[in-house]
């Protein structure tokens, strides 16, 4: 399992990086969001790998899942779901204004 | 009682903003009468909490009266006091300026999304817990989205989708550098990080290293240091003028995150080792030079400021980069004066770009504009304190740098040559701009922008700033008197990790004593005792959870 979420989460990263550097907004927007289930599948592996154990602490239970990192996950998701509808509006507007999806100024943009 | 305002400086700006955006959404009156006793209301909060924080020990508000290292903790120390009330000014003079020179009425919703950016920059000052810091960055971070494209545009829209990309990277980097070091320590709270990385074996650092490495990164994106200040120029440029001086700040929260980790969490005597002078100090210098040399290449006034701003960046990271008490208090007054002095050149600079039409800011002959002597007056001010001429403020916080890093030559040629250079740039710009329009005297100066309320109001708000740059050169000695103990403070880590998990120990010690008489005295009350135990925090049960995350491999 912990070769499955390893590698699950370096293909993932190394997609949205590759995704991020294109030159248009739209795969970058989707690039971004690979990028943030990637290090969201991190943020759940910090914790450690642990199977079929409740996220809870009683007495007498030895064995259990930390929870921490599935309330910092929870955070980050309903986060980067957030950012990625706002960078979509961003991208929608600046696609609408400038009528082109390029995401770099050109030389005449940069100095307004 | 006293406790408790710590958290207003987040509480009152997340209050204000959605009755602004609901209650006054028609009404751009109400709404800047709403805006300015806000943000006064919030300068007033600072100042307050400021001298409550340089009476005593730093003092911990917990958020749901949980214990740390379990529940969310703010703490107000010099440091963060020191933030808040600049932070604060800026909101102030900048909402005056936005109103005065009818910024605030070229789209929607400036004052709300004002509101929640000092929300979002007063909780990353004040939080001890690095999640929050996270969400608080966010928070920052997405209504200063708003804030950048305000007024529309296909330069500032473009720019606009530039920076949030480039600062959803960096979000994505700060949740890896944060998984990492929970992976290790097992723990989010500063001060409980800071216990735990202290005690790691020396031959297990190399993970928490990793983390150390990519959460330095993370902040120098923030605080636009080389390799991480591509965005930085042209966000600045494009973005409406009052909305850039307070990104003035922005690059700060970068710094203070910095400043605060790596004397808290990571010292340079830890376990970490001088991992975080290393990194910083080839950057800072990088960034000084870079910062100062694009101000001479610079093609508009804009630009210059914009440099200049990333130039005092790494003046500033040459300081705190050193690790000494000495070099950090002087990094702490450039500091309070760079933001100051950048904020008001940015003011300058749109004060200049609404009075000379369709020529803007680029460095092209241009006819004389109104208000003419006194922009070249408040540029030549503005341009001497940032170069760091004397006799303000911007020369003495340089001399300290200098002092404070005595013996260290190639450093110090470094800093005077950039600032000779910082000077022939400000120069060049300002010649063309303010001098060269003498020779068309003759011409009519282009007209003012028609929805501009009240010029008057936006050049006191600048001149309220360069007020404070004056403020801060005169009163000097106890402002540095005032630095000094800010940074023994901070080169004392114990003093914030007892104010934070000090008195929880204490606590808990106490309700078990206090529980233990009463089971020998009183049953009958010790039974209701019993059924309220809920609502006593230390006799929560997640008070005895033992740690997770770095014991957990026993649960494989």
């Amino acid at each position: 399992m912990e070769v499955l979420v390893s590698s699950a989460i370096g293909v993932l990263t190394a997609a949205g990086i590759y995704m991020i550097l294109r030159l248009r907004t739209f795969p970058v927007v989707i690039g971004m969001s690979l990028l943030s289930y990637g290090v969201n599948v991190f943020l759940f592996a910090t914790g450690r790998l642990v199977v079929n154990q409740p996220p809870i602490l009683r007495d007498g239970v030895t064995s259990y899942t930390d929870p921490i990192p599935q309330a910092l996950v929870l955070t980050a998701i309903v986060i980067s779901f957030g950012m990625t509808a706002v960078v979509v509006m961003l991208a929608l507007g600046a696609f609408i204004e400038a009528g082109n999806d390029r995401i770099d100024l050109d030389e005449s943009e940069g100095d307004q | 009682m006293m406790e408790h305002w710590i958290v207003a400086p987040v509480v009152l700006p997340a209050m204000l903003a959605p009755l602004i955006v609901l209650w006054m959404r028609y009404d751009l009156v109400t709404q800047r009468v709403a805006s300015v006793l806000g943000m006064s209301a919030l300068l007033i909060l600072a100042i307050v909490l400021m001298v409550s924080a340089s009476n005593g020990p730093p003092e911990v508000y917990r958020l749901g009266d949980w214990e740390p290292p379990y529940g969310i903790v703010l703490v107000l120390d010099r440091l963060s006091a020191l933030m808040l009330v600049l932070n604060a000014i800026l909101g102030l003079v900048v909402v005056l300026y936005a109103i005065g020179s009818g910024w605030d009425r070229r789209g929607w919703h400036f004052h709300s999304l004002m509101q929640f950016q000092m929300m979002g920059i007063n909780g990353a000052f004040l939080t001890g817990d690095a999640f929050n810091l996270f969400v608080f960055f966010e928070v920052l971070l997405i209504a200063s989205y708003g804030l950048m494209i305000h007024g529309g545009g296909k330069a500032r829209l473009k720019s606009g989708v530039q920076y949030v990309v480039y600062n959803l990277a960096g979000s994505t980097l700060f949740l890896f550098a944060l998984g990492t070091i929970y992976a290790v320590a097992g723990t989010l709270n500063m001060a409980d990080l800071a216990q735990k990385v202290g005690q790691l074996p020396a031959d297990d650092t190399a993970l928490i290293a990793v983390g150390a490495a990519l959460l330095m990164l993370v902040f120098a994106v923030k605080a636009a240091l080389v390799p991480f200040q591509f965005w930085l120029p042209a966000t600045y440029t494009n973005a409406p003028g009052p909305v850039a001086a307070l990104f003035a700040i922005m690059t700060k929260v970068g710094v203070y995150a910095i400043v605060r980790v790596y004397t808290l969490i990571f010292p340079i005597t830890g376990t970490t080792g001088t991992l975080a002078h290393d990194l910083l100090l080839p950057a800072a210098l990088v960034t000084l030079v870079i910062g100062m040399v694009g101000i001479l290449g610079a093609r508009d006034l804009g630009r210059a400021v914009t440099y200049s701003v990333i130039g005092s960046v790494g003046t500033m990271m040459l300081a705190f980069a050193q690790f000494t008490q000495g070099a950090t208090a002087a990094g702490l007054y450039y500091m309070v004066h760079s933001t100051l002095v950048a904020a008001a050149l940015f003011l300058i600079a749109d004060l200049v770009r609404e009075r000379r039409g369709r020529w803007g800011l680029s460095l092209v002959d241009a006819p004389l504009m109104r208000n003419h002597g006194m922009l070249a007056a408040f540029f030549f001010i503005g341009a001497l304190a940032m170069a760091g001429m004397p006799p303000l403020s911007g020369f003495l916080g340089k001399l300290m740098i200098l002092d404070a890093t005595r013996g260290q030559w190639g450093l110090w040629a470094t800093v005077l040559i950039t600032s000779l250079i910082a000077i022939v740039g400000f120069a060049r710009v300002g010649s063309q701009v303010f001098w060269r329009p003498y020779g068309f005297a003759d011409e009519e100066s282009p007209d003012l922008p028609k929805d501009m309320l009240s010029p008057a109001l936006a050049f006191s708000a600048t001149g309220a700033l360069i007020a404070g740059l004056v403020a801060l050169t005169v009163l000097a000695g106890p402002v540095t008197g005032w630095m000094q103990s800010t940074a023994a403070q901070l080169f004392t880590p114990a003093i914030y990790i007892d104010a934070v998990m000090g008195g929880a120990e204490a606590r808990a010690q106490e309700a078990a004593r206090i529980g233990q008489q009463e089971h020998g005295h009183m049953e009958v009350i010790d039974e209701m005792r019993h059924e309220n135990a809920g609502s006593d925090p230390a006799a929560h049960p997640q008070a005895e959870t033992p740690q997770t995350g770095h014991d957990a491999p026993a649960a494989h």
